[in-house]
């Protein structure tokens, strides 16, 4: 973690595409951008990979209908054997539906969970906003600055070619100053 | 600068009106949050809260006497509560509609109207959940439909009762859409905690933001799960809600209930209503809440011709099963369609075909689209229409089946009549609250597409940005 880090305002989508581009062509490691949108291939323009949440969705489904299926098998057959309209006991058909309601609502549920966590977003928690205006329509894209070899100059350039309004050096939030928070937070190193 | 970079090429008709920036979509949509309520919103507001309470005391009513209070006898043991669910969980779909299957498709005017839809879609499906509740005759027990372990020896629900397949669609219906709904507006919520002045308000926002900043690493997760949410799990989940509504018919043998068609008869139906629900809101939320920039006429033109479509899905269901009916050689299945549609009930059968086939009929000329008080009259009859739709189904089909003995009429009671009013009421009074409230347009998801039209129509996401289109050249560079 650097002590300080270089921010940079931008007006709107079409001037931070340039400055991001032209900044990684340049060699800097962009830190993170901030957006009051989400903007179309802005993710990929800044080095962002596709997010694999799918794969917990997909994990999710399988366990939540499946998990459903057997339950039914178990009430029905095994647990509470009801002879109801000489159906069989277990009665695999009928069963579907509801392995489909389940299977959505596991997969659906645990989904936005994974989101908040691997994001650390929670009910409560204390935003840490570059600029107050990255929720309204400014975009910050922010680099950080090692202890040494970086050049400053450079990257304002780059950001003032490119239609910064402003770009200011500010101090790197430290771990250590950052509000306390609940412990599902550690899951952020993950990233 | 941006100005001129967003009107340099305008390959098609915006989608928002009024060339705004993002900064003025912020200012528009949080201004009904931001200021007094307009007489017009407390003249609507307590209409709906006196239909509320009228509805509350007509449920404590019945609860306390019974459901004697209803107007169902042997023969018609399932009438206006039953057709009141079926109605509102219809309703219940164009929120989902507008938000997943629309976004499968990459119909970008929905932005304008997926939040106020699914916001619908919730209080629909809470208005709906309300008769079954009612019905049971003892709602306190109604945590009885749920599977959980007990101390009454092994005793369980049955897996294989559609009204059981019912209870588990409907609820994660809500849950999911409530999920899928509040996913939406964390961004949202986000900028109005950085809009507003520190007080009550604003301190709510900040709790529900969840600590949001905008943080592109967010965003790329975010949507990706909005992705997934609309269009692997919200999707089908749609599809499958009304046809397991259905299966509450399909899979009885009452004639006119057993048919193969009522899934999908039910889901076109259920889109069918909702949309033009959402159209009827939108029409008064344009007008209202000074939103036309928003809500344009292209908006309320792509709804229509969805209307449209959707009527005519019906009227082939309605063809359809009437068809077989005759074809099939069933004397119990003709005659419950001869008498649907020529026996004592008839009314109610040619008030559904003229509110749901002819009536959106108008819709093939542009004149009328473009003509709001027409589609606002239209929209209102083609859910009436939808109405009598379930009711045609429900009630003329249990009058008169096997045996001619056990025929029977039905009327509804006071009760029933209020009931009803009671849950147009809650509807109401929730969705003013909401408009009120909550920013009933997405802002983030509108900056999004302010500048649409100027892109190309299917715009894939390359690895590097390219040639980006719209970058300022240095030299045009204000600073």
């Amino acid at each position: 973690m650097s002590a300080s880090q270089l921010v940079s305002i931008f007006p709107g989508e079409e001037t931070v595409f340039g400055a991001i581009r032209e900044l990684r062509e340049a060699g800097f490691a962009i830190e993170e951008v901030y957006a009051p949108y989400a903007v179309h291939g802005l993710d990929r323009a800044a080095g962002l990979r596709r997010s694999r949440i799918g794969l917990v969705t997909v994990a999710a489904a399988v366990i939540g209908a499946i998990a459903f299926y057997l339950f039914q098998d178990w009430v029905s057959a095994i647990n509470w054997p009801l002879n109801i309209g000489g159906k069989p006991y277990s009665s695999a058909p009928a069963w579907i539906p509801v392995v489909f309601e389940t299977g959505v609502l596991a997969a659906g549920l645990t989904t936005v969970l994974a989101l908040f966590i691997r994001s650390g977003l929670y009910p409560g928690k204390k935003p840490r906003l570059v600029d107050p205006r990255v929720t309204d329509d400014r975009f910050a894209v922010v680099l950080d600055i090692p202890h040494s070899g970086f050049d400053i100059d450079r990257a304002r350039r780059i950001c003032r070619r490119n239609g910064a309004e402003s770009t200011a050096v500010t101090p790197a939030p430290e771990p250590a100053k950052r509000p306390r928070r609940p412990p599902v937070r550690s899951l952020e190193v993950w990233r | 600068m941006a100005r001129t970079a967003r009107t340099a090429w305008p390959l098609r008709e915006p989608l928002i009106d009024g060339d705004k920036t993002p900064a003025e979509v912020t200012i528009d949509i949080s201004r009904p949050l931001e200021g007094r309520p307009t007489p017009l919103w407390w003249a609507a507001f307590l209409t709906a809260v006196t239909f509320l309470a009228i509805g509350a005391l007509a449920v404590s009513y019945q609860i306390r006497v019974g459901i004697g209070t209803w107007g169902l006898n042997r023969t018609i043991g399932w009438s206006f509560d039953i057709t009141n669910f079926v109605f509102w969980v219809g309703i219940g779909h164009a929120g989902t509609l507008i938000s997943a299957i629309l976004f499968l498709l990459r119909q970008r005017w929905r932005t304008s109207v997926n939040r106020a839809a699914e916001a619908m879609t919730l209080f629909a499906v809470m208005c709906a959940g309300l008769f079954p509740v009612i019905h049971m005759g003892r709602p306190w027990l109604a945590f009885w439909v749920l599977p959980y372990p007990n101390f009454r020896g092994p005793l369980w629900v049955n897996f294989r009762s559609p009204l059981l397949w019912d209870v588990f669609a409907i609820s994660t219906y809500f849950i999911i859409s409530a999920v899928f709904w509040y996913v939406g507006l964390v961004p949202d919520l986000a900028t109005l905690r950085d809009r507003f002045k520190p007080g009550f308000k604003q301190r709510l926002f900040s709790f529900f933001s969840l600590g949001w900043n905008g943080a592109l690493s967010t965003w790329n997760r975010y949507e990706t799960v909005y992705l997934i949410l609309a269009a692997a799990l919200a999707t089908p989940l749609v599809l499958s809600v009304h046809s397991i509504v259905s299966f509450d018919f399909a899979t009885s043998v009452v004639p006119g209930w057993h048919t193969t068609i009522f899934p999908p008869y039910f889901v076109g139906g259920a889109i069918f209503s909702g949309m033009s629900m959402v159209l009827t809101l939108m029409i008064i939320a344009r007008k209202t809440m000074r939103l036309e920039d928003y809500l344009t006429h292209r908006h309320i033109d792509a709804m229509t011709k969805l209307v449209l479509a959707t009527s005519w899905m019906v009227a082939i269901a309605y063809a359809t099963e009437f068809f077989i009916a005759l074809y099939s050689g069933n004397p119990y299945e003709r005659f419950a369609f001869l008498n649907r549609a020529l026996g004592p009930m008839a009314w109610s059968y040619w008030i559904m075909v003229c509110c749901n086939v002819l009536v959106p009929q108008i819709f093939w000329f542009r004149r009328m689209r473009r003509a709001l008080p027409v589609v606002f009259v239209a929209t209102i009859l083609i859910n009436v229409g939808m109405w009598f739709e379930r009711f045609v189904i429900i009630t003329t089909s249990l009058s008169r089946d096997y045996l001619p003995s056990s025929w029977a009429s039905y009327t509804p009671t006071l009760i029933e009549l209020a009931t009803l009013a009671g849950s147009f009421g809650l509807f109401f009074t929730c969705f003013l609250l909401f408009c009120r409230f909550l920013p009933m347009i997405a802002m983030a998801e509108v900056k999004g597409v302010l500048n649409a039209h100027l892109r190309p129509e299917h715009e894939d996401a390359p690895a590097d940005p390219g040639p980006v289109s719209l970058e300022l050249r240095p030299e045009e560079n204000p600073t």
